[in-house]
């Protein structure tokens, strides 16, 4: 049964130079599931979805995503994914509509359909009203979910999500939450999300996998993977346990940089 | 095919959305071109220092200052492309299905439409200025297509160096390194034949060169190629099928 998984990776692999960021890891996701990727900053979030996406070719081994290998067919893939990368990536100087005709026009849906499917696109994600304004004047919240609408247009089997909520108030995170189970429940969409705030993780994922320096430490349930440490652990101490050593873990400088400019942005 | 051309509309689409949006860049770029013909042009026509056979000197420069202003507006597509990849635009481009020559091909037709608005300015400036310019459909017409074909060639080589570099920093070093110097090595200001042979080499593998002759030709009534058209746009296409290779294979490597 090669399609039972959303995502089959095997022994996959990525180096940058000497260091061994993604190390020879083994996931399944099985449809229909928010999935969620823990880890520190640098622990191999992005990279593995970038391979996942087809952005970034592994080093060694394989994935199978959607049912087609991520290296033989790469084009297959891409037409059954979105992606919403850890960047801000809508396009400021155009307004939300545009932004979403150009990912319309680049998923091939047929015109006569592209207005109907942007126009539920922006009411799902509550940006009807701003539709033809600029996105930089959008909240960071704003900007997120028409990056979501942007990725869920061509109605993919599967969503990668970097670190979605990074930077957002309380509020503009659950709204995203809210959209994300919406989209769960009611068009079966897989989700794979990485993140490292654990109540994220506690709300939204059926499973989790923690990612240590490129390696996973453990795979379980947000329930289970608590009282796998003992009787009133949190979502905190499984993080601290499996992720080894503190949230705050920093990653390069340019990640660091990278990410306090998208918080930045996110205002 | 079909699939191509919808693709790369949609991405000059986008940018002609922004470049009318935002039309100040076009503005100032309308500058350098005036001090070029109304200073320096004026000045070296008073001189008579370069012999520019049949031709005043004003009207000897004018080509060569429209594809001086071509290849600078072009240079821009690079350090755009790198705020696109800081931004995380270039990841989105890729990851839908689209071809990657379209996302490439989409950049060069915009930087195309792009010079050619610095055309119709070096066109009111010369009219203004009395250079007898040839105005004839069809000139006119070989004339745009030459500047899409320029712009095409510096937008996709100056998207080849951001894929190298990766770096806003590095990208303006670099430019800065190379397109002086391939505006000085070229038939832009004087001619082929007054240039010492180590320049003149250096000109005759410039494809900012046979653009100029070609517009030289196009653009000036009494004007030539030297080169002939066949060569000229022979060596264009050429080099632009060459670059856009080149930006196809390199441009995925932004993503990572
Ligand atoms: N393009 C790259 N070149 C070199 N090193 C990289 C590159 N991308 C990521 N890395 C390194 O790989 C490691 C994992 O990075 P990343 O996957 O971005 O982590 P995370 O998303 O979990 O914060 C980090 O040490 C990072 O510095
Ligand atoms: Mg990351």
């Amino acid at each position: 049964m090669p399609d039972r998984f959303a995502i089959e990776t095997s022994e996959l692999t990525r180096r940058f130079g000497n260091l061994t960021a993604v190390d020879h890891i083994a996931l399944r996701v099985p449809y229909g599931e928010i999935f969620g990727l823990l880890g520190a900053n640098g622990a191999g979030k992005s990279t593995v979805i970038k391979m996942l996406t087809t952005l970034l070719s592994p080093t060694s081994g394989t994935a199978d995503v959607g049912g087609f290998d991520i290296i033989r067919s790469p084009a297959d893939v891409r037409r059954r994914i979105g992606y919403v990368s850890q960047l801000l990536s809508a396009d400021g100087a155009l307004t939300g509509y545009e932004n979403l005709r150009l990912s319309a026009k680049l998923y091939d849906i047929p015109a006569t359909e592209r207005k109907e499917r942007i126009e539920n696109a922006l009411e799902f994600m509550g940006l009807v009203d701003s539709a033809d304004k600029l996105v930089r004047t959008y909240s960071g919240g704003m900007i997120r979910r028409l990056e979501l609408a942007q990725a869920m247009l061509h109605r993919p089997a599967i969503l990668f999500l970097d670190e979605p909520t990074i930077g957002l108030d309380p509020v503009a995170r659950h709204t995203v939450w809210d959209r994300l189970i919406d989209l769960r429940r009611n068009h079966g969409m897989t989700v794979l999300i990485t993140t490292h705030d654990m109540e994220e993780a506690e709300a939204l994922c059926d499973n989790l996998a923690i990612l240590h320096r490129g390696n996973i430490s453990v795979v379980g349930k947000p329930a289970e993977l608590r009282a796998g440490l003992g009787e009133g652990a949190n979502m905190d101490d499984v993080f601290v346990h499996y992720a080894g050593g503190s949230i705050q873990e920093s990653g390069t400088f340019r990640e660091i940089v990278q990410n306090r400019r998208t918080a930045h942005r996110l205002g | 095919m079909k699939r191509f051309f919808r693709e790369s509309a949609a991405i000059v689409q986008v940018e002609l959305i922004k470049l009318v949006r935002d039309p100040t860049e076009i503005i100032s770029r309308a500058v350098q071109p005036l001090l070029w013909l109304v200073v320096f042009g004026q000045v070296l026509a008073q001189v008579r220092g370069i012999q520019t056979g049949q031709l005043s000197y004003l009207a000897f420069i004018t080509p060569g200052i429209l594809a001086q202003s071509v290849l600078f507006s072009a240079i821009f597509y690079g350090i755009a492309i790198i705020w696109e990849r800081d931004l995380g635009v270039v990841h989105k481009l890729l990851v839908s299905p689209a071809l990657r020559i379209s996302l490439v091909f989409g950049k060069a037709v915009a930087a195309g439409f792009r010079g050619i608005l610095q055309a119709v300015v070096i066109y009111l400036i010369a009219l203004v200025m009395h250079v007898s310019l040839r105005l004839d459909p069809l000139a006119i017409f070989a004339v745009l297509v030459s500047v899409m074909l320029g712009s095409g060639i510096f937008a996709t080589f100056s998207l080849v160096i951001a894929c190298i570099v990766k770096t806003r920093e590095r990208f303006m070093g670099i430019g800065q390194l190379l397109t002086m110097p391939m505006f000085f090595a070229s038939n832009a200001i004087y001619p082929l034949e007054i240039m010492p042979g180590w320049l003149r080499f250096i000109a005759q593998i410039n494809p900012l060169t046979y653009l100029i002759d070609a517009l030289r030709g196009l653009m000036i009534t009494g004007g030539e190629s030297v080169h002939g058209y066949a060569t000229d746009f022979t060596v264009m296409f050429a080099v632009f099928g060459v670059l856009l290779f080149i930006a196809v294979k390199l441009y995925p490597t932004l993503a990572e």
